[in-house]
């Protein structure tokens, strides 16, 4: 998959919920190997700024597109989204979660999944109930996703909450790597994600 | 199509985990059956006249029962969100989903059947087409409560509301499934028709139901 000419495109997105305008009038575009960082004040409508793009929420107006793929793949299949609830099935094992993922996003690759585990350090609570987790593994486990399955964009909303500041140099770490291979990145965060000089969208508290 | 087995896969594999509820639908359906001796009374003939229907009764209030969870547990955990985001499209996700659950709730009911039989009087004779019907009949009321499991699925408790809104839509499989049984006990008219209408109705809600419950967690997402 060519990723180097691939661009996100966000064009005067509105975005309504419970009649209320969270957001309108949002442009922006992110290009392959750039970072976005969304700012704001609660309810200033960060998340559902990624949900919108997620293709969980629908847009009151104005679009986001993904352009410059050779194959007519969309957006919702070409991105990550790591929200603030971990989908990891208690009874499962910590693998399986993982492994079930990985196949349903469409990347089955033992080898790959083996790595995932262990770049977030979870590779000796493999085989270990997710229930047994902490919050902190929990999302460990969610970014083992990212990195099972490879996807040119990353929806992070607070990526960094629950983890513990070790956790946080290495999660910023795998996104300067997406970066550097051509992946795009849209972080809602409140504190520094770790990546040097990310552009930032400020979203007006409503 | 890997991603469609592995989610049948993923959902069997929770089912017989510890809260899974696997076998659940079955002994409902056991409870509820041997109940119905106890309130009629020791009348054999009678037993045997209305005991067709009653499995069928127990068949869909077990089925329907064991619904009600099927998309809620994955909105609470985020699960339902990345489920979206994959290539297969959503009416194949909630197929599976369905599939799964006919396997582990449905499967283990149609099996146990000839067992509970016995308590109503019918004959062994009999007792096979009963199952058939079941077997026939039950895939239609898994793909008919798809739907409302869906439009519940945000509602804290959603399993008596989608009771009610699925329930008459199951009347035409009810009323065909407890005709073929009954044709294949005491006749006179043949097992065939009903029987045939049977399938056909299961066959219509394999694509009835995914499509109106791929529409519904869309509109639910909101």
């Amino acid at each position: 998959m060519k990723t180097d000419r691939m661009k996100l495109i966000c064009d005067s997105l509105a975005s309504e919920r419970g009649g209320r305008q969270v957001f309108a009038g949002v442009n922006f575009t992110v290009s392959a190997g750039e970072a976005l960082v969304v700012t704001g004040r609660n309810g200033a409508g960060k998340s559902t700024l990624l949900r919108v793009i997620a293709g969980l929420l629908r847009a009151a107006e104005g679009k986001v597109e993904l352009a410059g793929l050779a194959d007519e793949a969309s957006l919702p299949e070409q991105a990550h989204y790591l929200g603030h609830l971990d989908a990891a099935k208690p009874s499962l094992t910590v693998r399986e979660n993982l492994t079930f993922w990985a196949d349903f996003l469409g990347a089955s690759e033992q080898a790959r999944i083996d790595s995932a585990l262990e770049a977030v350090e979870l590779d000796t609570l493999a085989d270990l109930p997710a229930a047994y987790l902490s919050a902190g593994q929990k999302r460990r486990l969610s970014i083992a996703r990212l990195l099972a399955v490879k996807r040119p964009v990353w929806l992070l909303d607070e990526p960094t909450s629950a983890l513990d500041a070790q956790s946080q140099d290495r999660l910023a770490a795998f996104m300067r790597e997406h970066l550097a291979g051509g992946g795009m990145i849209i972080a809602a965060t409140h504190g520094p994600v770790g990546l040097d000089a990310p552009r930032e969208l400020k979203m007006g508290a409503a | 199509m890997n991603a469609f087995w592995a989610l049948i896969l993923r959902d069997m594999r929770l089912s017989v985990r510890v809260g899974g509820g696997a076998l659940m639908g079955a002994l409902f359906y056991f409870v509820v059956v041997s109940m119905i001796p106890f309130a009629i009374g020791p009348d054999l003939n009678l037993l045997a006249r209305i005991g067709p229907a009653m499995l069928w009764i127990g068949a869909l209030l077990s089925t329907l029962l064991a619904l009600d969870r099927l998309f809620a547990s994955d909105h609470d955990d985020g699960s339902l969100d990345l489920l979206t985001m994959s290539g297969l499209p959503l009416e194949l996700t909630v197929a599976a989903k369905a599939i799964a659950h006919w396997l582990t709730t449905a499967l283990p009911l149609v099996v146990i059947t000839p067992v509970v039989g016995l308590m109503l009087n019918i004959e062994l004779s009999a007792m096979g087409y009963v199952a058939l019907t079941l077997l026939a009949g039950t895939p239609s009321l898994t793909f008919l409560g798809l739907i409302g499991a869906a439009l519940s699925v945000t509602l804290r408790r959603g399993g008596l509301l989608m009771a009610i809104m699925v329930l008459p839509l199951t009347v035409p499989v009810l009323i065909f499934g407890v005709a073929a049984a009954n044709a294949a006990i005491v006749g006179p008219a043949p097992f065939g028709p009903p029987f045939t209408i049977l399938c056909a109705l299961s066959l219509a809600s394999f694509v009835l139901g995914p499509f109106a419950a791929a529409a519904a967690l869309r509109q639910g997402q909101e």
